[in-house]
């Protein structure tokens, strides 16, 4: 039996009819693990044999993105500069997760400090697309989808700073869904750019979306950026009904750069929700050329105050060149950075240092926080007028590893489609729509006004069950 | 002008740092409490450790708010937190949560009394939020530095004076006024000693007439209001020395040396860090309604100077009693209730701003946890009052009650302190002075009243000091002139 290549809700219901174990779906997932994982190479730790308590409400194998603390477990970001980092708390995701039961398989791979597209700049080495291992799984989360994609994993947590659940998860062929900010606590997310982050799922279909959603949203008094308001079962949005539904088709996402390969996979999938009673019309979203550079602006300069913690006194790396060349402590700190970071986690520190700098701040901080209100607006306005936006969720299909690792911009453009979301802090989700013909998996991106997570689910459900 | 005689006028504000006693720190719920073994007060978040996040401590707003209003300040209802960037090991995170562009209190003032019974104003420029970084201790000894996080996260506010004082000795007053006003409104035990209360100073000088300011250095290290005193003076010193010899005033900052007694070159500006400010994203701006801002207002306690008018008026004391009651909150609580016991408030006065400060002094301790209570006390004061025992006496039991607690009646009965005011026992007295002393007495007949001071002195003496000085003046008056 191969428990491991189901989804939660229908190994749920095995054990439910005690046709299955939770231990049964644990062996199996190990045992996949032993299989795909040197290919894969999906998680940056693999966790010593967990504790799986039969009568859980839901003991899921999952996979936990290397930036979400874990009492005692290494948790890195993947990167050098956190070596031997084992928080002595839990995230509060982790800490819901734990009372349901769920069974953490390991720490899955990422770019460093979620920085990237591709996965390939973990201090790991990169992690590799289980649909073709020459190509790269997506990123930042891209262990997380990879896991879930090779069956290493049931589900997987991510987290999304610019698209770092939802590109991986169009380019391994699984769902990856973004919640509004503020919906899950960001307490216990090493932070990247703390204005955008946000954990969310990564599952095999939408079902197991809603109820992985079902376990960790809520505001949480440990984290002021969560909101409080009340957490539907987001189970009861699995309607296969989109009649009446208005969606909207921005025309500034469909310009040049895009696969026509994407492009037909969208069209074709809006086609089926026509086809299901939804009505679609074209909007615009006049800002969305503005999107990227915002946000290479924003998050950059949120992470260079984020990661300058790391600096070698209180835990991970430390070191200290052989001689004295400024004072002891200037020493300690540019050593251990300069060993520490990666040349995409410098990169970013010195773009969003330099943004924040006395006499550029005006510039480029405040006038990206002006943009970013400009987006938001954009979208506001939009949700007067649709239900729901549909977009790809990636302007291309899942790329050789080391194609773009040489072009930083090109690699910022994967992100092209998801920036917004995160800009405007809206719920965004992906869902697999198609193959290519080389037989690539591509993503469609739903979106939905703030805290409407059921409206995603409700037209993701539906496309799954029609398409 | 001869730079030899050119005379200078000096300018100085000041930058107070003060702690908040609040329960807990401004962002975690780890107790806020200093004097423990080092790093047992932390948790992940003053840790500033991966993945933790900031909650605002609400007390602290309050407390804020509250110093804001005292100061005189305008309160901004809107709240919001930024970034200061900086790398240093007792900074955990590496930057400071602090408030950058929207201080909770700006534009106030306080009247700070001087020696000469005049008030100066001193404005405040602005106040705002923030938490502490922790201590760093360096060890010489084993080449090695250790952190202390114990101290990170206590809430602290900032007071920023504008340049308003011309002397140290304006400092000091200004500062004497400012730590007053705080321990009145109870939000911080303003020991300098502990850190709770730390100052630093700008100061400048500038030919007399000149409108703009020189360049000012920034003096920091000072560890009381004697040391800011001191290290303001050898800085007029040599700011004054350096511009007569022709130099220039360098802008940097300078950390004063209590034992060498002068300040050193620490960084200049070119040194000086860029902070690289920005709101920060993990507290979400909000805003204080006005009701809750009028009902902090509403609940601020008397603030020293209303307290001295108050007291000066309703007790009719002079100026510089009513000062001198009002420096400690504790104090002039105490005088008012000695005053709901006996209705002689000058009396209570004199006795409480002269044997007992003295004793508060001694012991530096809060007149709370004497063992003298405004009951005792004003028995002792009544007794006195009433010739059952001297003045003399009466310092004496005060002694005794400071050491024992007792009750003054108790003592004056145990010890048999009581006067004799026995007319019998008495009358014996005033005969045999009569008989021994027949020339004071032709004198005394001869209207030379004031000699009855002597008779009454010897008198005392025969009777070791337990006579009533009183009784005795009137017995010899009656045996004498037959009144």
């Amino acid at each position: 039996m191969t428990p491991n290549t189901l989804t939660a809700h229908a190994i749920l219901d095995l054990i439910k009819q005690k046709k299955l174990s939770a231990k049964d779906v644990f062996a199996s997932v190990s045992a996949q693990i032993q299989k795909t994982e040197k290919d894969v190479h999906a998680y940056a730790t693999i966790f010593d044999a967990p504790q799986i308590q039969e009568n859980a409400a839901v003991p899921i194998p999952i996979a936990i993105k290397d930036n979400i603390c874990i009492k005692g477990e290494l948790t890195t970001c993947s990167s050098q500069i956190l070596s031997g980092f084992k928080p002595p708390y839990d995230a509060t995701v982790i800490q819901k997760l734990k009372a349901s039961g769920a069974v953490f398989t390991g720490h899955a791979n990422m770019d460093e400090f979620a920085f990237g597209s591709s996965t390939e700049t973990s201090y790991y080495g990169p992690t590799r697309n289980p649909w073709n291992l020459a190509c790269v799984p997506g990123g930042s989360s891209g262990g997380s989808a990879a896991a879930v994609a090779a069956n290493e994993a049931i589900w997987a947590l991510g987290s999304d700073t610019g698209g770092s659940i939802r590109q991986p998860a169009a380019l391994c062929g699984v769902v990856g869904l973004k919640p509004t900010y503020g919906r899950v606590s960001r307490y216990g997310l090493i932070a990247f750019a703390s204005s955008l982050d946000q954990i969310g799922p990564i599952t095999k279909d939408i079902t197991d979306a809603a109820l992985l959603l079902n376990i960790i949203a809520g505001h949480d008094e440990h984290d002021s950026t969560s909101v409080d308001l009340p957490v539907p079962d987001y189970t009861k949005a699995l309607r296969n009904d989109v009649k009446g539904l208005k969606i909207g088709i921005p025309k500034e996402y469909f310009i040049e750069g895009i696969d026509p390969q994407v492009k037909k996979s969208v069209f074709d999938a809006i086609a089926i929700l026509k086809k299901c009673g939804a009505t679609f019309e074209e909007i615009s979203l006049p800002h969305t050329e503005y999107a990227v550079s915002t946000y290479y602006i924003v998050a950059t300069a949120e992470a260079s105050s984020n990661l300058a913690r790391f600096d070698g006194i209180q835990y991970g790396l430390r070191r200290k060149p052989d001689h004295i060349r400024k004072t002891p402590l200037i020493d300690l700190y540019e050593e251990t950075r300069d060993i520490g970071f990666g040349t995409e986690a410098k990169r970013r520190i010195m773009l969003g240092t330099y943004a924040l700098s006395s006499g550029y701040y005006d510039a480029y901080y405040l006038k990206g926080l002006k943009v970013r209100t400009l987006i938001k607006k954009d979208f506001d306005e939009a949700f007067k007028k649709v239900d729901a936006i549909i977009t790809p969720t990636s302007p291309t299909t899942a790329f050789k590893i080391g194609e773009k690792t040489n072009d930083p911009l090109s690699m910022y453009l994967s992100d092209i489609y998801t920036i917004s979301a995160n800009l405007s802090g809206i719920p965004a989700i992906s869902i697999p729509c198609g193959l290519s013909k080389d037989n690539l998996p591509i993503g469609l991106q739903i979106m939905a006004k703030p805290f409407d997570e059921e409206m995603l689910f409700r037209i993701g459900f539906t496309f799954e069950q029609n398409k | 002008m001869n730079q030899q005689t050119q005379q200078f006028e000096t300018v100085i504000g000041l930058e107070v740092h003060l702690q908040l006693d609040t329960k807990t720190k401004i962002f975690c719920g780890c107790a806020n409490a200093f004097g423990h073994e080092p790093n047992t007060l932390t948790c992940p978040v003053c840790l500033g450790l991966p993945g933790s996040l900031p909650v605002f401590n609400k007390q602290v707003l309050e407390y804020g708010i509250k110093i804001g209003l005292a100061l005189n300040c305008t309160v901004s209802s809107f709240i919001k937190f930024d970034r200061k960037n900086y790398y240093y090991p007792d900074l955990p995170k590496a930057y400071q949560i602090s408030q950058y562009d929207m201080p909770v209190a700006r534009n106030g003032f306080i009247m700070a009394p001087s020696q000469n019974g005049e008030s100066k104003k001193i404005r405040i420029h602005r106040a705002h939020l923030e938490e502490d970084a922790g201590k760093l201790i360096h060890d010489d000894a084993a080449n090695c530095s250790l952190v202390d996080y114990n101290r990170t996260g206590t809430p602290l506010m900032e007071i920023v004076s504008e340049p308003d004082m011309h002397s140290p000795q304006d400092a000091y007053e200004y500062l004497q006024m400012l730590k007053l006003t705080l321990q009145y409104l109870n939000v911080s035990d303003c020991d300098m000693e502990k850190g709770s209360l730390r100052c630093d100073a700008n100061i400048s000088i500038r030919p007399v007439g000149q409108t703009n300011l020189g360049t000012k250095t920034e003096i920091k290290n000072m560890n009381s209001f004697k040391a800011v005193k001191e290290a303001l003076s050898y800085e007029i010193g040599r700011q004054e020395s350096v511009v007569r010899s022709g130099g220039v005033i360098v802008q940097e900052t300078r950390l004063w040396d209590e034992n060498k007694q002068m300040t050193f070159s620490m960084r200049s500006k070119e040194e000086a860090h860029d902070y690289r400010y920005f709101p920060e994203p993990d507290l979400v701006p909000f805003t204080v309604s006005e009701q809750k801002i009028e009902e902090i207002k509403t609940a601020l306690p008397e603030l020293p100077l209303q307290k001295q008018a108050r007291i000066k008026e309703r007790y009719r004391l002079n100026d510089y009693d009513s000062f001198i009651l009002v420096q400690d909150p504790l104090v002039a609580g105490f005088f008012e209730e000695c005053v709901t016991l006996y209705p002689d408030a000058k009396k209570i006065c004199n006795w409480i701003t002269g044997p007992v400060l003295q004793e508060l002094n001694a012991k530096k301790v809060p007149i709370t946890e004497l063992k003298l209570s405004p009951k005792n006390l004003t028995t002792l004061i009544q007794k006195v009052e009433e010739g059952v025992v001297s003045n003399l006496v009466g310092k004496d039991i005060l002694k005794n009650i400071l050491e024992t607690g007792q009750d003054a009646g108790d003592i004056i009965q145990s010890q048999g302190l009581a006067q004799v005011s026995d007319d019998g026992a008495l009358l014996k007295i005033v005969d045999e002075l009569i008989k021994e002393n027949e020339k004071v007495v032709g004198q005394i007949k001869a209207g030379e009243e004031k000699a009855i001071g002597f008779l009454v002195g010897q008198g005392m003496k025969k009777m070791q000091g337990k006579a009533n000085p009183k009784k005795i003046t009137e017995l010899l008056k009656r045996r004498i002139l037959d009144v």
